[in-house]
């Protein structure tokens, strides 16, 4: 393996944490509690938005993003020759 | 049959299997006591990182937070879900492929420096220590409630059972044990919440059903918004805190969540590091179960309670009310003599007082729920204490005979010898805190939370920078490290035990001098920051880390070769 691989590799994942992180900062600090009061004048059932994404949304959203970061890292690993 | 009969019967067939799998599983080298031979399926480290994770605190007192506090107990719900994005994304699957035992061995082996190595397994003890006090009390407590022994025995009883399996099993025997005990915890939580949830809105799943109408055909939110409203508190989805503080409170739970070392380690259980990376994913999902949950049970919970007893006459309460208010979680003080309860925030006039623990602890006799459900919730929180108390103790045993003797003072012990030491120490490590949990010092409930910051100082930005940044070198770690402790440590100390200003109970006037409107338990995100920028700076001024350094990042970096980093 060259290094010029382990430099591509690695620019790929950073830009893959720099957008999922993305995703994990919204869902939980920008709507569940910079925006809570605004997104709260929105109701969704018996939900007020901002607060649905505070004690709820937030959490699913978490556990969706490990998911695709798997798959999206599973993919690199062969895309670069680096899987074990 | 009635309630005490069922617990001593499901707590004792729990403590049976949780000894079996013990002695089915115990440890033979030291490889196996640290990291259970690094040969853990993901789906089974999740589920025993959830349980490692979820503690008596969780278990216990975290539905009651949110139920008292509404919207400003999100902190909770997020801190300490968000944390694992950040350890699957940031630390777990590089910590994996680097391959040693412990957090201090990355620490120590990356900054090339004893001097780091001792750092960090005083932080991983600091730690560790304070938090497993509160788990072998939380047993104390639970034991005294359920099965009417004395605080004390209880904790002889925990302590017992820990040590057994601990000093046994290692990390092998925790891990499945783990397993087993996330399975009656979370069965123990999810029942009493599944009967609640179809009883107030007929909706079978509780993450549902607290969005959805009671029998009067209102939201069951909009409800309880409205009865909050009219006794005084505030709105139950709105919050008090201000919002720096929130968003403080939050992030230092969550970066104190993926500095903990007894989690940390679990990721190295795993035979491979795309594992560590699905595992991450998995406890997520696992804990997730419980923590989507918990909004729901408080919101059950507050709703029975306020309609039970507001404006009811005293004479007229329900068994559970004397039950709850012989163990002192509940008060009721007829202020105005007019023999009805008036539950109100006005300290002045109210004349009930509720301990939050209440909210799960009773919550299946609130709800009138069969007698085994409210017995199986005693086991469930054994369980879930017991779970973190081990996975505690085997961060302070393996600090001690690996980080401490191995490493840096006897280098020459055999393998025989350091699992002697291992052993050895995790059996005075459960001395230790089963002392702390019969003598709790008073600042164990506060120090529990303020763990987390001091994680968030230490840890977090020495592993990150570590793996990100290949400049970083061990000066600048190192004064980075100490410099993050200490700051957290001296404003837990000014403004939570008010050290400087008197003692505890000048406390609650110094909140108008929190810097920039912070709490102390929201103050780990800025000594976390100040943490990352004095390691950055000092590492800039000072001669960059030896090649072979660069080339151990280099190769943590990728993960190709995890194998063969177990060996050597």
């Amino acid at each position: 393996m060259t290094k010029l691989d382990v430099k591509g590799y690695w620019k790929e994942n950073l830009k893959y944490l720099v957008i999922l992180l993305s995703v994990w900062f919204l869902v939980s600090y920008v709507f569940g509690i910079i925006l809570v009061n605004q997104l709260n004048t929105i109701t969704m059932g018996g939900y007020k938005l901002g607060f649905w994404f505070a004690q709820q949304g937030s959490m699913y959203v978490f556990v969706i993003l490990i998911f695709i970061y798997v798959k999206l890292m599973s993919k690199l690993d062969k895309k670069y020759g680096v899987e074990e | 049959m009635g309630i005490l009969a069922w617990t001593w019967i499901i707590v004792g067939v729990t403590f049976a299997l949780y000894i079996g799998i013990a002695i089915w599983t115990r440890a033979t080298s030291s490889k196996e006591f640290y990291v259970a031979g690094g040969g853990v399926s993901p789906l089974m480290n999740g589920m025993a990182t959830a349980a490692d994770w979820m503690s008596a605190a969780s278990f216990i007192s975290l539905a009651g937070i949110v139920s008292f506090e509404g919207y400003d107990g999100s902190v909770y719900l997020m801190g300490w879900t968000g944390g694992y994005v950040l350890l699957a994304l940031l630390l777990a699957p590089y910590l994996r492929k680097f391959g040693k035992f412990t957090v201090p061995d990355f620490i120590g082996d990356r900054y090339y420096s004893n001097t780091a190595r001792i750092v960090a397994v005083v932080a991983a003890l600091i730690v560790s220590f304070t938090y497993v006090a509160g788990q072998m009390r939380g047993v104390g407590i639970v034991f005294s409630r359920y099965l009417e022994v004395d605080i004390n025995t209880g904790v002889y009883i925990g302590m017992a059972i820990v040590l057994f399996y601990a000093v046994l099993g290692g990390m092998k025997g925790i891990t499945y044990t783990q397993v087993a005990q996330y399975m009656v915890l979370i069965f123990a939580f999810m029942v009493p919440a599944i009967f609640i949830s179809i009883q107030m809105t007929g909706n079978p799943i509780p993450q549902l059903g607290f969005g959805s109408k009671g029998e009067d055909g209102m939201y069951l939110l909009q409800k309880l918004d409205g009865l909050q409203k009219e006794l005084g508190f505030h709105e139950y989805t709105s919050g008090s805190k201000s919002l720096i503080d929130v968003f403080a409170i939050t992030l230092a739970l969550m970066v104190g969540t993926a500095g903990l070392p007894h989690v940390i380690v679990r990721f190295f259980t795993v035979p491979k590091v795309s594992d560590a990376r699905l595992s991450a994913g998995w406890a997520l999902v696992f804990i997730a179960i419980l923590y989507t949950t918990v909004p729901a049970v408080a919101v059950f919970a507050r709703t029975n309670l306020i309609e039970t007893v507001s404006n009811k006459q005293y004479k007229d309460m329900p068994d559970w009310v004397g039950n709850w208010e012989k163990t002192g979680l509940l008060a009721f003080e007829d202020k105005n003599a007019d023999g009805v309860v008036q539950y109100v925030a006005d300290a002045q006039l109210n004349e009930l007082t509720i301990d939050k623990d209440i909210m799960v602890l009773a919550n299946p006799e609130i709800a009138n729920l069969p007698n085994w459900v409210v017995a199986l919730v005693g086991a469930g929180a054994l369980a879930a204490a017991l779970s973190t108390a081990a996975g505690l103790l085997l961060v302070i045993a393996s600090s001690i005979s690996h980080d401490l003797l191995k490493k840096v003072l006897v280098p020459k012990i055999t393998e025989r010898q350091e699992l002697y030491a291992a052993r050895g120490s995790a059996a005075v490590a459960v001395v230790i805190a089963g002392y702390f949990g019969i003598n709790p010092p008073g600042f164990v409930a506060a120090v529990v939370a303020l763990a987390f910051g001091l994680a968030a100082a230490s840890f977090f930005p020495a592993i990150v920078l570590g793996i990100f940044d290949k400049r970083m070198n061990r000066q600048g770690a190192v004064t980075g490290m100490i410099i993050g402790l200490s700051l957290m440590l001296f404003y837990m100390l000014k403004f939570k035990f008010g050290i400087f200003d008197g003692g505890k109970d000048a406390v609650a006037g110094l909140a108008g001098d929190w810097w920039f409107g912070i709490s102390p338990e929201g103050f780990g995100t800025v000594a976390m920051i100040v943490n990352f920028v004095i390691s950055v700076i000092v590492s800039r001024l000072t001669t960059a880390p030896p090649e072979n350094i660069q080339h151990l990042i280099e190769d943590i970096r990728i993960p190709k070769g995890a194998g063969a980093a177990v060996a050597h």
